[in-house]
């Protein structure tokens, strides 16, 4: 389980995060909404211990994430997959060893055949053939980058993922594609999710809970079988992407 | 007297500015020293640094000292000429080249070369997130991006001093025996017999420490660049113009060290 509580944080005077309270169950698909720029990559790197809080607590299955010992950090990161929102790929490295970049050094090394192996058959589950294995990450369009960004995140089967934008910048049957996927992580490997997206469709088919983080804080969260009913003027407009509403449109 | 205080403000924030930054890369410093005695060690990384900071960097070390040992030759000659000295060509040359002009020149090479390469890939792969993934993939910058890269300094930058040095050498050779009348084996004769080994190790050792400082600071300034292009365009600008700063201020220090021994 994981649990963010008044969890604060500012770049100079830009207050990003004012007080943000989030639980994830374990083995849960939470999805985080929002507009742009109101902090939920920044959210999520917390987490990670990416970006660290001005205050605030973050605990995993009760224990604080936020001074996590040197010793114990690899561990710790062991545990967790990150699709980031721009790929994130290595330049310098072709398609499978990025895929596989945990399965050919540290703790989880493994014979470099093998590990060329799995990193094919993710490829294949994210919707790429195995002939992108051998190209550069420059020589893939955006949404094809993206997609080798969540294979990598998936490469070493971790129980908790996050997956940034994950559908951003792909066309609408690969989005289907990769929720699909998604859900099924979370159902046959029993993972825990955090998924950032603006697609309402993603959010249908991927969450069990939802959150919308708006001006630095959790505006409401839930089931996603309560979103439609939930009453929550912020939520409503989101959710009908209306100009008109409590959310500024000019920002 | 307030524009007296003004003055001394606008000279003492960018030199407090200046020292907190030497401090924080003295640290930095220490860090990737730390780093390279604790494993895990990545040595396919190594590898590729010392071919791009060594093996790529022989055409340019190799032009470099070249032009000027042939220079040095033809200074030295009519500099001398003025009081009956051209016989000491070979001397020099080969003094100037080993003590300063070579460890000096390869080490601005490399600043301009490797340096700014170093800090533009690093300061990319941080501003596209690269770096934060390799966090995430358990996986230490310092130990996969910095100690890599330090250690091929370290190591690759004494040997193009060297081969620099012999080079230039060479260089004056060729202008010598070639246009200034010089016997081919008298030259190498002088050459050898005038160089001492103290000569060649302060050569060495200045190799060492700007090959050191070139790449640590293209990975200090990468690491710590600002966001979006314009963030990487300053750290590269940083990274080369403070690696140039530092390798004459430390060729001067060394100097003074190596030859009061
Ligand atoms: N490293 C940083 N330095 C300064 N400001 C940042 C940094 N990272 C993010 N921000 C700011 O934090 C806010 C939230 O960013 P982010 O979490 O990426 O938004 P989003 O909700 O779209 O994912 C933005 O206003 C952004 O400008
Ligand atoms: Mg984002």
């Amino acid at each position: 389980m994981i649990e963010l509580k008044h969890v604060h944080k500012a770049f100079g005077s830009n207050k990003v995060l004012r007080g943000v309270n989030l639980t994830i169950e374990s083995g849960t698909s939470m999805v985080v909404i929002g507009g742009s720029g109101t902090g939920k990559s920044i959210c999520l790197k917390s987490i990670l211990g990416l970006v660290s809080p001005d205050s605030g607590t973050i605990t995993l299955d009760g224990k604080d994430v936020t001074n996590v010992r040197r010793s114990e950090r690899d561990s710790f990161l062991a545990r967790f997959g990150m699709l980031f929102q721009g790929g994130a790929l290595f330049d310098s490295l072709p398609v499978w060893q990025n895929v596989a970049f945990r399965l050919l050094r540290g703790s989880l090394k493994r014979p470099k055949d093998e590990a060329r192996t799995i990193a094919i058959e993710k490829l294949r589950r994210v919707g790429l053939k195995k002939e992108v294995a051998d190209l550069f990450p420059a020589e893939l369009s955006g949404g094809m980058q993206k997609r080798v960004g969540l294979a990598r995140a998936i490469a070493a089967e971790p129980e908790i993922i996050f997956f940034d934008e994950p559908t951003t910048g792909l066309d609408p049957i690969m989005s289907g594609v990769i929720n699909d996927l998604i859900r099924e992580i979370v159902v046959e490997m029993g993972a825990t999710a955090m998924t950032i997206t603006h697609d309402m469709t993603s959010v249908r088919a991927i969450a069990d809970n939802v959150a919308m983080l708006h001006d630095g804080v959790i505006q409401w969260t839930g089931p996603v079988a309560k979103m439609d009913e939930s009453g929550d003027p912020y939520l409503e407009q989101f959710i009908h992407g209306s100009a008109e509403g409590p959310i500024e449109s000019v920002r | 007297m307030s524009w007296f205080f003004a003055a001394l403000a606008a000279i003492g924030r960018p030199v407090t500015r200046g020292l907190g930054t030497l401090g924080r890369l003295a640290i930095f410093g220490g860090e990737a020293l730390s780093h390279m005695l604790r494993p895990p060690f990545y040595f396919k990384e190594i590898l590729q640094s010392l071919l791009s900071v060594g093996y790529f960097s022989l055409p340019v070390v190799g032009m470099t000292a070249i032009f000027t040992g042939g220079a040095l030759a033809l200074q030295i000659y009519s500099g001398g000429a003025r009081f009956n000295a051209e016989a000491v060509v070979p001397q020099i040359v080969a003094i100037g080249m080993v003590r300063e002009l070579g460890p000096v020149l390869v080490g601005l090479m490399i600043a301009a070369r490797v340096t700014s390469s170093i800090a533009a890939e690093i300061a990319t792969m941080k501003v596209t997130e690269q770096i934060d993934a390799l966090v995430t993939l358990s996986t230490h910058p310092m130990k996969y991006l910095t100690v890599p890269r330090v250690l091929a300094g370290l190591i690759m930058v004494p040997l193009l001093v060297g081969i620099g040095d012999i080079i230039g050498i060479l260089g004056g050779y060729v202008v010598g025996t070639k246009s200034l009348g010089f016997n081919p084996a008298a030259y190498l004769q002088n050459t050898v017999n005038f160089i001492e080994a103290r000569d060649v190790i302060s050569s060495l050792i200045k190799g060492a420490a700007f090959g050191f400082i070139a790449t640590l600071l293209g990975c200090y300034h990468g690491i710590h660049t600002g966001r979006g292009a314009q963030g990487v365009g300053r750290a590269t600008k940083s990274a080369v113009e403070s690696a140039a700063i530092l390798i004459l201020a430390a060729n001067f220090l060394l100097t003074s060290i190596l030859f009061s021994l």
